[in-house]
């Protein structure tokens, strides 16, 4: 027994005096607060490798809702905040949260819904559409977990004349992805942003039934958290990345990024029709 | 530290609003876990006695297994769940996915190697002469093993609390078969996930307090009853 005891503690230490070299001092290091979409998307990956060449630095990704995100970014957690939640945005910096938004890049929401569309609102405008989800009382899945997808969905039903929970509308308080689950699963329709369906589309029964439409874009933006607030904020290195974002070649990296041979992001910088 | 005392106000506002969505998610926690513990206590114990007292083929192999099997993540069990409860899956037909039901199910192959186990154990250190007494006063099957799970009772209780513990505390399943819908199947647990995922430490932690109290009572509860049913020494 003692026997055993003795060699775990021992393979314990390995394990620690092994794992120690890896936590020593690392080139410059960037927090960056963004949206479950952008990681899970694999835009990052594309985009974040370049600058950490260039920069010599390395970006640690904490991908949550917009909402935690902009918490982050307040609570001094993170130096970069890449969102999309445009009022909430301007909130964040009014409130001297952050010093500096640019425009970056946009995606669009879809209204998705079971194949057999019991609501009838196939290519219906986003307002109608929801009404007449709301009036026959179907079946509606919402993430109910502030994040910028569920922050648009509200506006929308707001813009649609106001929402009244019904009994069939069910609240997930759960990410895109399972939320699109649960909504296929449960055959619901669902406001979905179009990256996650994609990556979802083999996996889940749903069909997009309202798509386009000025209403249904999805601007993301990315802002630098305020260093006056809190002094171990790396502002020039949080500058320079913003910098890059919004430069040519980044921008030309989004405008290319496809998935399932499908454009999901638009570049905010790039001329329109490139 | 502001972040603790936010938690700890709002924890007292919501104890004493009486937050009816904190307490929905309270009682669901409670009576989801105490179901499952219910249902593996009323399996576990006679498998855990069989395991003890019988000889078969396998039999060293089944311990083995239940005793792995205390180590299952919870993630794991939900995951299987999923897949076994999914409209693509084998009890699709079944409409338990997304309900109460489909936590309870989840949470009795949590709990089930637990009171296998345990009780296992328990038995099996049994005093050889407890056995041999009961033998010889002629008790019969159902007499002698319940003599040996009331001389064993300390681990029996342990098994009980250990269950309930990793049952009423765990999110893998809670989050995956039940899908945090809000009303119907939010526990507390998963409860926490979604407030921290929103950003509200505060109202997370409170939340993770009253779990925090309600796993305590609950143990305590059942601790207190353990210890009196001890004849007095």
């Amino acid at each position: 027994m003692r026997r055993l005891l003795t060699s775990l503690l021992v393979g314990f230490a390995a394990l620690l005096g092994a794992l120690l070299p890896a936590c020593k001092a690392e080139p410059a290091r960037l927090r960056l607060a963004t949206t479950t979409s952008t990681r899970d998307s694999g835009l990052l990956d594309a985009l974040l490798p370049v600058f950490e060449a260039e920069a010599r630095a390395r970006i640690d990704v904490i991908a949550v809702g917009t909402g935690k995100a902009l918490k982050l970014g307040e609570a001094g957690d993170v130096d970069v905040v890449m969102v999309h939640a445009r009022a909430a945005e301007d909130a964040f910096l009014a409130a001297g949260h952050g010093v500096r938004r640019e425009d970056l890049m946009w995606n669009t929401f879809e209204l998705l819904g079971p194949p057999a569309d019991p609501a009838q609102v196939k290519d219906l405008e986003i307002g109608p559409a929801l009404r007449k989800i709301a009036e026959a009382k179907a079946l509606f899945v919402s993430r109910g977990d502030d994040s910028g997808t569920h922050k648009k969905e509200l506006a929308l039903w707001k813009e649609a004349g106001g929402l009244a929970p019904w009994e069939r509308y069910l609240e997930t308080g759960q990410g895109m992805g399972r939320s699109l689950v649960v909504a296929g699963e449960k055959e619901a329709y669902v406001l979905s942003d179009r990256a996650t369906f994609l990556a979802f589309r083999d996996k889940v029964e749903l069909v997009p039934l309202v798509t386009g439409g000025a209403s249904l874009r999805n601007p993301y933006g990315v802002m630098t958290v305020n260093p006056a607030k809190h002094p171990d904020i790396d502002a020039k290195l949080a500058d320079a990345f913003v910098d890059f974002l919004i430069a040519e070649r980044a921008q030309v990296i989004i405008r290319d990024f496809q998935r399932e041979g499908e454009r999901l992001f638009f570049p905010a910088r790039l001329p329109a029709g490139d | 530290m502001e972040l603790l005392w936010e938690g700890l106000s709002e924890a007292t506002r919501v104890l004493v609003s009486l937050d009816p969505l904190v307490l929905g998610a309270t009682w669901r926690s409670l009576w989801v876990s105490s179901l499952a513990v219910l249902l593996a206590t009323g399996l576990g114990l006679p498998l855990g006695t069989l395991l003890a007292r019988r000889r078969f083929a396998g039999r060293s192999l089944l311990v083995l297994a239940s005793r792995v099997g205390m180590a299952t993540p919870t993630v794991f069990l939900g995951v299987l769940g999923y897949a076994l409860f999914s409209r693509r899956g084998p009890l699709g037909v079944a409409d338990l996915l997304y309900t109460p039901w489909a936590i309870v199910f989840g949470e009795l192959l949590l709990a089930l190697p637990i009171t296998i186990s345990i009780s296992h154990g328990a038995v099996a250190a049994l005093d050889p002469r407890i056995p041999f007494t009961a033998q010889t006063l002629g008790a019969g099957t159902l007499r002698r093993w319940l003599t040996y799970l009331s001389e064993a009772r300390i681990g029996v209780m342990l098994a009980v609390l250990t269950a309930f513990a990793r049952c009423v505390t765990e999110l893998g399943i809670a989050m995956m078969v039940g899908g945090n819908i809000r009303g119907h199947t939010r526990t507390l647990a998963t409860a926490i996930a979604l407030e921290t995922g929103k950003g509200e430490f505060g109202r997370g932690l409170a939340m993770g307090l009253i779990l925090l109290l309600v796993a305590l009572g609950v143990t305590l509860a059942i601790a207190t009853l353990g210890r009196q049913s001890r004849e007095p020494a």
